[in-house]
């Protein structure tokens, strides 16, 4: 089957706005989400900025049984399908369990979880290892947890890719509903501000050390020294349009076009693989570059990197040639979550005629790229969204109105 | 030499440490003889449960004895059987 695959829900746990009312009211006005971290200290490590989730209590969400066996990412993610689910008037329990499935993305896995359970072994050994790490800080935890809570039995994966894997994840689950399932629940939710995630992302050396809030995540601007990383994410109902219409379903948007490529060996002189992920998801989906309304980038925020993705919208779209935004600028980049975060951001605009903000960035003049750094009310009907993750990953995924 | 006693709030106390509660079960209710997986427990959770009281009382609990329909009731008997024994057959 190659019928369209559609959203019609969204459940969002961004660091400016807990659930899509908060996400979209603070988004499209510019509000940010990023602050000194406060999940634990970060006086004593060289990046301390961070975009927390506000607000969440996972005991106002989640049964009790569920508690002693998830990390945080677990917890926003079942919070979050719940959510998108409630949006799109899906009851699980009355579809057969068969017809559901849940394919999410994770970068890391449980971290704080899995931190927690090694500072028992190490202090007071193996028997104080919680009987739950065994799945709870394992990348594919969210799927399963989400599966099992609903009663999907569908197929069911997680993709790993880093920043890409969360588009990544809504093709594949795209994919899975050509083949014949109605609805699969898709995103990802990442969340690792724990001292163990910290020190992996220093090590990566793509931080930001700034201290201020409005400069220290600053893509395609003169002074991009890194990103302030955040958690969250957004869950998605995918489902056939068929069974959208038939349930009678508000539908987003479809998932349009999709394109993925891995960039060449890093000396080889060769051109990164971004272009050719814009061209693969055009083509997919039969849309000419004069069709898209805008492009959620991927925003690096380290200047090679912020060149390259210009110098492949350029290549792509012509200089200024499309409106081009990051309003994870409001809460930085939230790896596998990144992507799903923004195509919901992306439908949203769809629905509300506005581009959201990139905010604080001044954009550097030779990158020849239209930055909607102020709110923009404009029709959006077809809508690109681009993530690339650290060790050569891009994906590009179009979405349009139906 | 004193012998410890393993109780019903002990076990409610480490089940709830370790696994938490079914939001539908009463576990101050009656549940001595109500299967675990009544009681909305999984295997992973009586690893769990197992492993706190081995490092909790020095008892260790054999498979079995954590299914093929355990209740409270066998489970609390079980311990309770190995803290009578002289140490040495423990």
């Amino acid at each position: 089957m190659t019928g369209k695959t559609v959203v019609t829900g969204l459940g969002v746990a961004s660091p400016n706005g807990l659930g899509t009312a908060d996400f979209w009211d603070n988004t499209r006005s510019g509000k940010s989400g990023i602050g000194l971290v406060t999940r634990f200290d970060p006086t004593n490590y060289p990046a301390r900025l961070a975009g927390e989730v506000p607000g969440f209590t996972a005991e106002d969400h989640l049964p009790g049984r569920l508690l002693p066996q998830t990390d945080r990412m677990t917890r926003l993610a079942l919070a979050a399908a719940d959510w998108a689910l409630e949006d799109a008037g899906v009851r699980p329990a009355e579809i057969p369990a068969f017809d559901m499935g849940v394919v999410t993305a994770s970068s890391s896995g449980g971290f704080e979880f899995g931190q927690g359970e090694l500072q028992a072994l190490w202090s007071q050994g193996s028997q104080y290892v919680s009987a739950y790490q065994s799945f709870a800080w394992f990348y594919a935890v969210n799927s399963g947890q989400i599966s099992i809570r609903n009663g999907m039995k569908g197929p069911s994966s997680v993709v790993v890719s880093d920043q890409a894997g969360g588009l990544d994840a809504v093709a594949q689950a795209r994919r899975q509903i050509r083949r014949g399932t109605p609805l699969v629940v898709s995103g990802a939710i990442d969340a690792s501000i724990c001292p163990w995630g910290w020190v992996a992302q220093l090590a990566g050396g793509r931080l930001s050390t700034s201290e201020c809030v409005d400069r220290a995540y600053l893509p395609f601007d003169a002074a991009a020294a890194g990103h302030v990383p955040g958690e969250g994410g957004a869950i998605v109902v995918l489902e056939s349009e068929e069974s959208a219409v038939v349930r009678g379903a508000h539908v987003y948007g479809e998932i349009a076009g999709y394109g993925a490529t891995f960039d060449p060996r890093p000396d080889s002189g060769r051109e990164p693989g971004l272009r050719r992920a814009v061209e693969l998801a055009l083509a997919d989906a039969g849309v000419e570059p004069g069709e898209v309304d805008v492009v959620f980038a991927d925003a690096a925020a380290v200047p090679e990197l912020d060149r390259a993705e210009a110098a492949a919208l350029r290549a792509v779209f012509g200089p200024r040639g499309v409106a081009v935004t990051a309003p994870k600028t409001m809460t930085g980049r939230l790896y596998s979550g990144a992507g799903p975060l923004d195509l919901a951001a992306a439908l949203l605009s769809m629905d509300a005629g506005v581009i959201p903000p990139t905010v604080n960035v001044e954009p550097v003049p030779g990158y020849d790229l239209d930055l909607v750094v102020e709110q923009r009310s404009t029709p959006v009907h077809c809508a690109l969204v681009l993530a690339r993750g650290e060790g050569g990953f891009n994906s590009a995924l179009l979405v349009r109105s139906v | 030499m004193e012998t410890r006693h393993f109780t019903l709030d002990d076990l409610r106390r480490i089940l709830l440490e370790g696994a938490g509660a079914d939001d539908a079960v009463d576990l101050d209710g009656e549940i001595l003889d109500l299967g675990f997986d009544e009681l909305g427990y999984e295997s992973l959770a009586l690893l769990e449960t197992s492993s706190r009281i081995e490092r909790e009382y020095g008892v260790s609990l054999d498979d079995e004895e954590l299914t093929d329909g355990a209740t409270p009731r066998r489970l609390i008997d079980a311990v309770n059987d190995r803290l009578s024994a002289p140490a040495d057959s423990v």
